[in-house]
């Protein structure tokens, strides 16, 4: 499969997925726990850009040893995209929709050689 | 005491999402399905979005003629309450993860024309709607104020604001005006005022009213409406203080029950006292329920009707008849995994001249036309239809298309 270079190794930040264009097709990309990760940029649901929205950690319920309800927390080891148009959220390590992992986004395979980045299209 | 450190603010200003806000750039993928379906081809009208018509408070309250009510809107020792419009409880906007919310006050626009005609219109050419219906957010709750004079005092201003500022100036939006039906008096007077005004193309019941509907008081409103030829809209609205809903201890909860639930209950009233016997040229728009709601109503009434005729004694046939001639927006529709049930709803509510499409851009669960557009049941003309032929003829509208398509038909 043709690889296209994307940019510098260093372009890329962990906090906000930076966006391609590649023949038409946008794709986000984002550093995330030591790997890079790529996307196409439309959320399975609307079409939204997903890759655009907040990084938000899974939110947790948490239940104490009698299955009460004690509080709320956010688990930072998980973190997800979430879709700016309606608010679906995806794993960003799988790009599983956490409503339904049957769901997901579509994933590119990511290339770091030299200290470039490419994907394989 | 240690205050424990929360670090995270995970939707902050600071985040490009929010920071950069601009509609027009949020909706490019929306654009990309409006040339990929060529929407320049035919009309399309969105029945039900909104603005933030507290946004334009202090403007709207020039339009009050009550001086000690406008006086009370715009003082400005006014911290701690809510002023002359109820607040509702919830998180539309989840925390700012639909970024919309938290964006919009970012978003820059020319001085003219008004701020809303240019946000209404930056989405509107994105989705590839050419004409919108437009309504106010935080007023649907206006009926539930307990001052019956500041619900009448708000309704009169706002529907002279957005006639003046802005239906008069951008005739690709329209609306049902606000009918205060709290007060029959006055929402009669309130017709006569505005039936005739650019643009209004119907009136609008919100949600929570003081009295039923099918109450006495009402009905010379309603013939009012028949003799004007205008349209009732019933806009659905969630209330937590709600009785009923207020055991849900979650707003997904309340949120995915209280508006189906809200016109359940109107059109339970509508129905079985006879309105559309009474009424019959009245023609009826149920808004913002989405559509799942309307089988489950049409299959309890008629089983419990067969058995109880005389219960309903001006019913000259099921209820489900009446309601299949009843006019019903799209939004938000039951989209995953009930394609099945879907089509069975749209056979049991006509959908093809009953059902117009409405986006209710920019809440947080709005529909792109595509939703109608890509249905795999539906004919090319039924689309068109529901996305826009239908709203023609229910409001009688002298389509405009919006500019952009004009060229893109132009360019070929
Ligand atoms: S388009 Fe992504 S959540 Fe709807």
């Amino acid at each position: 499969m043709p690889e296209k270079l994307l940019c510098a190794t260093a372009d890329l930040s962990d906090t906000t997925a930076k966006i391609f264009e590649i023949e038409g097709v946008e794709i986000g990309v984002i550093r995330h726990n030591d790997t890079v990760v790529a996307y196409r940029n439309i959320c399975p649901h609307q079409g939204g850009p997903v890759c655009e929205g907040l990084k938000m950690p899974r939110v947790c319920d948490e239940l104490d040893e009698q299955k009460r309800s004690v509080r709320q927390s956010f688990d930072t080891t998980e973190m997800h995209f979430v879709c700016p148009w309606h608010g679906w959220e995806f794993k960003i390590e799988t790009g599983e929709a956490i409503g339904d992992p049957k769901i997901r986004l579509s994933r590119y395979k990511v290339i770091e050689r030299d200290a470039q980045i490419y994907v394989e299209v | 005491m240690t205050m424990p450190q929360n670090p995270l603010n995970y939707s902050s200003d600071a985040d490009p999402a929010i920071k950069e806000f601009d509609t027009t750039k949020l909706l490019k993928n929306a654009r990309k399905q409006a040339l990929e379906r060529n929407y320049k081809d035919f009309f399309i009208c969105d029945v039900d979005s909104h603005h933030y018509e507290t946004e334009a408070l202090p403007e709207i309250l020039q339009y009050m003629d009550d001086p000690v009510l406008r006086h009370l809107g715009l003082s400005a020792g006014n911290v701690g309450r809510a002023g002359l419009i109820p607040q509702a409880i919830g998180s539309q906007d989840m925390a700012g993860r639909v970024t919309r919310y938290p964006g919009r006050s970012k978003e820059t626009v020319p001085p003219t024309p008004h701020r809303d005609i240019t946000l209404t219109r930056r989405w509107m050419d994105a989705l590839g709607v050419d004409m919108a219906c437009l309504f106010p957010t935080p007023m649907l709750l206006l009926a539930t104020h307990p001052q019956p004079e500041v619900e009448v005092a708000m309704a009169r201003a706002y529907n002279r604001w957005l006639c003046e500022r802005i239906l008069e100036e951008d005739k690709r939006m329209c609306s049902m005006v606000y009918l205060p039906i709290n007060e029959p008096h006055e929402a009669e007077r309130i017709i006569d005022e505005f039936a005739e005004r650019k643009g209004v193309v119907g009136f609008l019941s919100t949600g929570y009213l003081k009295r039923p509907i099918h109450d006495n008081a009402n009905m010379r409103i309603f013939s009012k409406l028949e003799e004007h030829g205008m349209p009732l809209g019933f806009h659905a609205v969630y209330n937590w203080s709600d009785s009923s809903l207020s055991q849900l201890n979650k707003f997904i909860s309340v949120h995915a029950l209280g508006f189906a639930f809200c016109n359940i209950i109107h059109m339970t009233n509508w129905v079985m006292n006879g309105m559309p016997e009474r009424f019959p040229k009245l023609r009826t728009m149920w808004i913002e329920s989405g559509l799942a709601w309307i089988p489950f109503l049409m299959q309890r009434l008629d089983n419990e009707y067969m058995m109880r005729t005389s219960d309903a004694p001006l019913l000259k046939k099921k209820p489900s008849d009446y309601m299949r001639e009843m006019f019903y927006s799209s939004q938000p529709m039951e989209l995953v995994d009930n394609r099945e049930a879907l089509e069975v709803t749209f056979k049991m509510i006509n959908a093809e001249t009953q059902l117009l499409y409405s986006s209710d851009y920019p809440h947080w669960d709005m529909d792109l036309p595509s939703t109608i557009y890509d249905l795999p049941f539906l004919g090319e003309q039924a689309k068109r239809d529901i996305l826009g032929g239908n709203a023609q003829k229910l409001f009688n509208l002298a389509p405009t298309m919006s500019e952009w398509k004009l060229e893109a038909r132009k360019a070929g």
